[in-house]
């Protein structure tokens, strides 16, 4: 589909999304409320520790985690560390630039990091090598190589999956290599608001006529894990509400469907 | 949030660890005009939070490509001094800096009249000097206050506040004890009058009933801590009509 080169939106374009939304429809024919379809390949780079190729619609990501020994948080001394990053690669769309990373990126990596860790997915205490001096460090990174919106999401079910698959290199402390232990998996979802509507999986063309933005990650027990409000719209307590809902209704379908 | 850990935050008369009831707010001053060059100064203390806000602006933005043609840009700064906390903070922006100076900036815009001023940017520095917990929260309550002590068009002032959970229970404003120790945090920033929200940020575990009963506390101090902002401001701009000899 033909795009302004600078991602800019054609008015006539944007009149159309709005009026679809208010009766409910997506340009591309989703609901308000559903995904575009999901592919996860698992295991994409044999070469770290786990990974994941995720294609949310035509957003596509990368993400590899590599798991390395290193000194702990002097005060979390028998728990290992993760670590979150995201590059915003320029191939991925016109205007994203080559460097360290901006403040998007930086968004990015802390919202999916925060659900990540809230959740406990990941079982610190048992990345330990030796109590405070040495323990295992999950470094995740994640690349984004292809952008039509919903980055958020896109990342977090890539690192899901990459950290699922992950496998601890302890041979090379002198143990035996061990999967990474998971204790549950928290699912985020997205929606922005576009007039008075919450619409899920943005993509980039509702997130440039879109207000406001959130994200909220459910955990297993369906509690809230970690939250976001983003952009300089504003929300109401009740459209928070409605958000949280649907996050943990479509949450459990996306962790039953993609991630089993 | 922080490791689990024995220490009891609750006591069994349900008193906090700094004596607090669960939905009492920490001491709260605002004070504007602190600075003598900006053009829009406050300082708060909350609890133990010292943090000076500075706005420079409207002025023409700079680098000219960040010029919205539409709306002035907000830039909002937060930086904690390497003093402001126990260990040694070293000097510039690190990531946590980074982000809660773009939702700062985001929620600010949402107050400010941006569309009166085209192509220009408004500076809000937001310096830590001594934190204890709720600095992002604190940080943004002043800077609306500084705004709008800089004489510059708003909405509505944004009031900055947290809930969160402790010891399995929901109370207000996080002491940094709790900040560290407790089970989940909910700093929200919201126009007073509206009641809408502009800020939102979650970390921990909450359920739906407890995400509501989190923001029926943070809205009722809202009004509250509102009613500090407006004093302070009050305070400014009544001394400044008797100076010009006004009624």
């Amino acid at each position: 589909m033909p795009r302004d080169e600078a991602g800019v939106l054609s008015e006539i374009k944007r009149d159309y999304i709005i009026k679809k939304i208010k009766e409910g429809k997506r340009d591309d024919g989703r609901g308000l409320t559903d995904f575009r379809e999901i592919t996860i390949q698992k295991n994409y780079v044999p070469r770290a520790a786990g990974s994941a190729f995720v294609n949310l619609g035509r957003t596509k990501i990368v993400a590899g985690v590599k798991i390395e020994a290193g000194e702990p948080f002097p005060d979390t001394p028998n728990q290992g560390v993760l670590t979150t990053n995201v590059e915003l690669l320029p191939m991925a769309f016109p205007t994203f630039e080559a460097g360290p990373p901006n403040e998007n990126s930086i968004e990015i990596a802390r919202v999916v990091d925060r659900g990540i860790r809230e959740s406990k997915m990941i079982d610190l205490e048992k990345l330990v090598v030796e109590p405070g001096k040495k323990v295992y460090i999950v470094f995740v990174d994640i690349n984004v190589i292809d952008y039509d919106g919903n980055l958020i999401d896109a990342c977090t079910l890539g690192v899901l999956s990459a950290l699922k698959s992950a496998i601890v290199p302890a041979s090379k402390e002198g143990g035996k290599d061990f999967p990474l232990p998971i204790r549950t998996l928290p699912v985020s979802v997205t929606m922005v608001k576009i007039g008075d509507e919450l619409v899920v999986d943005p993509s980039v063309e509702e997130e440039q006529l879109s207000s406001a933005r959130i994200t909220v990650t459910t955990g297993e027990d369906g509690h809230l894990k970690a939250m976001q409000k983003g952009d300089s719209g504003s929300f109401t307590l009740d459209e928070i509400r409605k958000a949280i809902k649907i996050s943990s209704d479509t949450g459990k379908l996306i962790r039953e469907k993609h991630l089993q | 949030m922080g490791t689990a850990s024995d220490i009891k935050l609750i006591d069994e008369n349900g008193l906090r660890i700094d004596g607090r009831s669960p939905t009492e707010l920490r001491p709260i001053k605002i004070e504007t005009d602190v600075l003598d060059r900006a053009d829009g100064s406050a300082f708060i203390e909350w609890g133990g939070n010292k943090i000076l806000v500075a706005v420079y602006g409207p002025r023409e933005a700079y680098p000219k490509h960040t010029q919205d043609i539409e709306k002035a840009i907000i830039k909002a700064r937060y930086n904690m001094a390497a003093f402001s906390v126990d260990e040694r903070k070293r000097p510039g922006p690190d990531r946590r800096s980074i982000e809660i100076s773009k939702v700062i900036s985001e929620a600010l815009s949402n107050a400010v009249m941006v569309e009166q001023f085209p192509r220009a940017q408004i500076d809000v520095f937001i310096e830590v000097l001594q934190a204890d917990a709720g600095t992002r929260i604190a940080g943004l309550t002043a800077a609306s206050v500084a705004l709008a002590s800089a004489g510059i068009p708003m909405r509505d002032l944004v009031v900055g506040c947290a809930a969160g959970k402790v010891d399995g229970q929901i109370v207000l404003d996080l002491g940094k004890e709790e900040d560290n120790f407790g089970e989940a945090d909910l700093p929200m920033g919201i126009l007073a009058k509206s009641g809408k929200v502009v800020l939102m940020q979650m970390d921990g575990d909450l359920s739906a009933e407890e995400f509501d009963k989190a923001t029926e506390l943070i809205l009722d101090a809202v009004k509250r801590i509102n009613e500090i902002q407006r004093e302070a401001l009050a305070g400014k701009f009544v001394s400044l009509a008797l100076e010009r000899g006004g009624e």
